[in-house]
């Protein structure tokens, strides 16, 4: 309970001063390190041919995201289908077959990082560092790109958020939402890198690897046990896992993640993955008021935030650890001794709240009502959730719980002063409606054909294990039930198509919303508009997550968790 | 798009220059930049850590001391049972369910053995010495884990248990900065710890 405790705590108190920075790096703002950064940036842009103070429709700014994502994609997933024959491979790693090697890069392009293959063995140093590194520090930065052109939208555009210009003088143009090359490259240069290589080096003083020598072969200490060589992977691991953790990544260099020892040596290096988790997903939600001018904006979306996170987080520790179906000896299949149920439980609420996906202990194993709460997490994917693709989310339920609680007080559905109407709230339907369809419409469709699903487990739990896999490609999460014999062709394509309707749509559809408002006529906020920054409002939108998202998926979670811990309790 | 002076000012004409080399900022900078960054300075601050943990014996390495390896012998204390059977390149859990029958059956078995062959009671049995960690390659027990099975590696080492016991309380690792994590103790540790005394 003390780490729960106490990585709350320091994710609020280093993610307030984080967010402060955030704010100022993506306004633009004059800080101290311009100069070194200017001088490390204006090379990119030239070579970009871009002027970073231009700004961009939400059209260009959409369309810089996707064409950036083909080319990324397209030469990753060459990449790994080709690392045998390139440098940096002293163990010797052959390719990965092509459905593999799509998957693997369609997963790290939406920053999911779902695995279906065992990085230590199938991927050479150089996919590693360049494929894998590049695109788990690249996607947050995009994904954040995204959320910050939607808040400028928001306010009706960059000119209208310069101090002293009237909100209401932008109507009827097109809103300059932002410069998509300048926020992803100052995002990451100014903010995520610096921060990763601190956590890299804090980490291998705890013993996660970095080295690029090949991995040694041990000659273990007791012939008679009938192992006379082990293997230790080893590599430029440290790196690695600091991205993945901070920029709610969550694909690790081992098959097992951070579960295993070199991956997570001690209980503080524990400390600083599980803090890591949540850390810039808090630092985001600090950022709103800074970054818009409305301070009490944040108090909405950190205090909606906070709320649900504790609700989970409380409800994960005490089922995982202390319930019927938690009782000894079963309850550390799956676990690490150095960190016990609790930590465990902790990170497994964590990891699923903020859509990193990374573990500690094995969610297969973890008891069935934990698997539960982890499932709802990603349902919802809005209790921090993925750097930017979080906040995207939260909006999305803010607007539609302004649309409804418009309707229910009979007033203008108004946001920041600007009418939200048929037209934004047809297209929010049908970004909400993907979720279902694609989740319950694959998770049938597999469960009928038994040939496909390979699954470890009977019964309810097989159930929960094929909706777990495409809840966490949807959710952009990628944890697993990772029994799941996945990787074949059927589960490689058709979560690769998951995990592409679980990033696009979630990030653009809200921007061409917002960029949609701005161009609207403002009407100045007065004693007779909704006013969205109370607690009132908070719990409003609560409501119509919980109503929204938890309920269309009841049947299928009492088929499978809740089955399972009935069925369990009984004996 | 009816005022022409703000969009004009836009620039969303988006060729294939800009997103071409953005890969180059992308995978060069972010990805092989930074890690090759990141590698050099874990390797210089940390050299050990860096390097896999690694214990070596007269000149051999004989493993890490973040992976578990396996004990057969009598003389030595056990690690946890593993599913990827201790080796690194395979590490897996078990991933069955808490309502999975064949767990049931694979921990009554596990609780069977352990009891018999550490001569105590099945309902004393730890719980760790019968269950798969996650990654198969936990390298430590708790206090308990140990502790049950003093007796018998002090019967087959010819020692005092007391002795073995004082070897289980030094190679015991309190909760870090006293707070984080479990007590626990390493396995590897321990058993080179009881065969450089007995050398």
């Amino acid at each position: 309970m003390i780490e729960a405790l106490l990585v709350l705590a320091l994710a609020i108190g280093l993610g307030w001063p984080l967010g402060r920075y955030l704010a100022a790096v993506m306004r633009g703002a004059p800080m101290r390190g311009d100069r070194l950064f200017d001088w490390i940036e204006r090379p990119f842009y030239r070579l970009l041919g871009t002027d970073p103070r231009r700004g961009m429709s939400w059209r260009g700014y959409a369309k810089a995201f996707a064409l950036s994502n083909l080319v990324v994609g397209g030469l990753v997933w060459g990449l790994f289908m080709t690392q045998a024959w390139l440098p940096l491979n002293p163990d010797a790693i052959p390719n990965l077959r092509w459905d593999t090697a799509l998957h693997t890069m369609v997963s790290f392009l939406t920053n999911t990082n779902q695995q279906h293959y065992s990085g230590q063995a199938q991927l050479s140093y150089l996919s590693q560092m360049v494929g894998i590194v590049g695109l788990q520090m690249a996607t947050p930065m995009m994904g954040l790109a995204l959320v910050v052109a939607t808040l400028r939208a928001l306010m009706g555009g960059r000119q209208a958020m310069q101090h002293g210009s009237d909100p209401a003088s932008t109507a009827g143009s097109e809103a300059d939402v932002g410069n998509y090359w300048a926020d992803v490259v100052r995002g990451g240069l100014r903010f995520l890198l610096p921060l990763c290589l601190l956590w890299s080096v804090l980490l291998t003083s705890q013993g996660v690897p970095s080295t690029l020598q090949g991995g040694p072969i041990a000659t273990p200490v007791d012939a008679s046990a009938g192992m006379t060589q082990q293997k230790l992977p080893l590599g430029p691991v440290a790196p690695m896992v600091a991205i993945k953790q901070l920029g709610t990544n969550g694909g690790g260099w081992y098959g097992p993640n951070s579960s295993v020892p070199l991956e997570n040596p001690t209980p503080f290096s524990n400390l600083l993955e599980t803090l890591a988790l949540i850390l810039i997903p808090v630092a985001v939600a600090f950022m709103v008021g800074p970054f818009t001018g409305r301070r009490k904006f944040t108090a909405l979306v950190f205090g909606s935030m906070l709320l649900m996170s504790v609700l989970s987080t409380g409800t994960g520790i005490v089922l995982e650890g202390h319930t019927a179906s938690a009782a000894a000896p079963l309850l550390m299949e799956g676990k690490e001794v150095r960190f016990g149920a609790n930590a465990s439980a902790l990170w497994a609420t964590l990891t699923t709240q903020t859509s990193n996906g990374s573990v500690n202990a094995m969610h297969d194993s973890l008891a069935p009502l934990t698997g539960l709460v982890t499932l709802g997490n990603m349902l919802v994917n809005a209790i921090w959730g993925g750097i930017g693709c979080g906040l995207q989310q939260f909006i999305v339920y803010l607007l539609l719980a302004v649309f409804l609680a418009g309707l229910m007080t009979g007033r203008t559905p108004e946001l920041f002063g600007r009418k939200i109407e048929a037209r934004e709230v047809r297209l929010l339907s049908l970004l909400i409606l993907l979720q279902p369809l694609a989740l319950l419409g694959f998770t049938a469709l597999t469960l009928a054909l038994p040939q496909f699903t390979d699954n470890s487990n009977p019964g309810f739990h097989g159930i929960s294990q094929v909706f777990y896999e495409y809840t966490s490609a949807f959710a952009n999460n990628g944890s697993g039930f990772e029994g799941l014999g996945d990787a074949t062709y059927w589960w490689n394509l058709t979560c690769s198509l998951v995990l592409a309707l679980g990033r696009y749509p979630a990030l653009i559809v809200p921007l061409a919303v917002a960029a949609s408002l701005a161009r609207k006529r403002h009407a100045p906020e007065g004693p007779g508009s909704l006013h969205i920054e109370t607690p009132t409002f908070a719990l409003t939108t609560i409501a119509v997550i919980v109503i929204l998202t938890l309920l269309q998926f009841m049947p299928v979670l009492v088929l499978g968790p809740v089955a399972e811990h009935l069925s369990l309790a009984a004996h | 798009m009816n005022d022409p002076m703000p969009t004009q000012a836009l620039q969303d004409r988006i060729g294939l220059r800009a997103p071409l080399l953005f890969v180059v900022v992308i995978l060069v900078v972010f990805g092989l930049l930074y890690s090759l960054a990141g590698t050099a300075m874990g390797r210089v601050l940390f050299p050990a850590q860096a390097t896999g943990s690694l214990i070596e014996h007269d000149g051999r390495v004989v493993g890490s001391a973040l992976v578990a390896q396996p004990f057969a012998d009598a003389r030595y204390f056990q690690p946890r049972p593993s599913a990827a059977n201790y080796d690194p390149m395979a590490a897996a859990g078990s991933n069955l369910a808490r309502s999975n029958p064949d767990l049931r059956k694979r921990v009554d078995a596990a609780i069977a053995a352990v009891a018999a062959r550490d001569g105590i009671a099945p309902s004393a049995v730890p719980m760790e010495l019968v269950t798969q960690s996650g990654g198969g390659l936990d390298p430590h027990l708790t206090p308990a884990g140990a502790r049950v099975q003093v007796a018998r590696v002090a019967k087959a080492r010819g020692l005092d248990p007391a002795i073995v016991q004082q070897a289980v309380d030094a190679a015991t690792e309190t909760p870090q900065f006293g707070l984080m994590g479990q007590p626990r103790v390493n396995v590897l540790h321990l058993n080179l710890a009881l065969d450089a005394r007995q050398r």
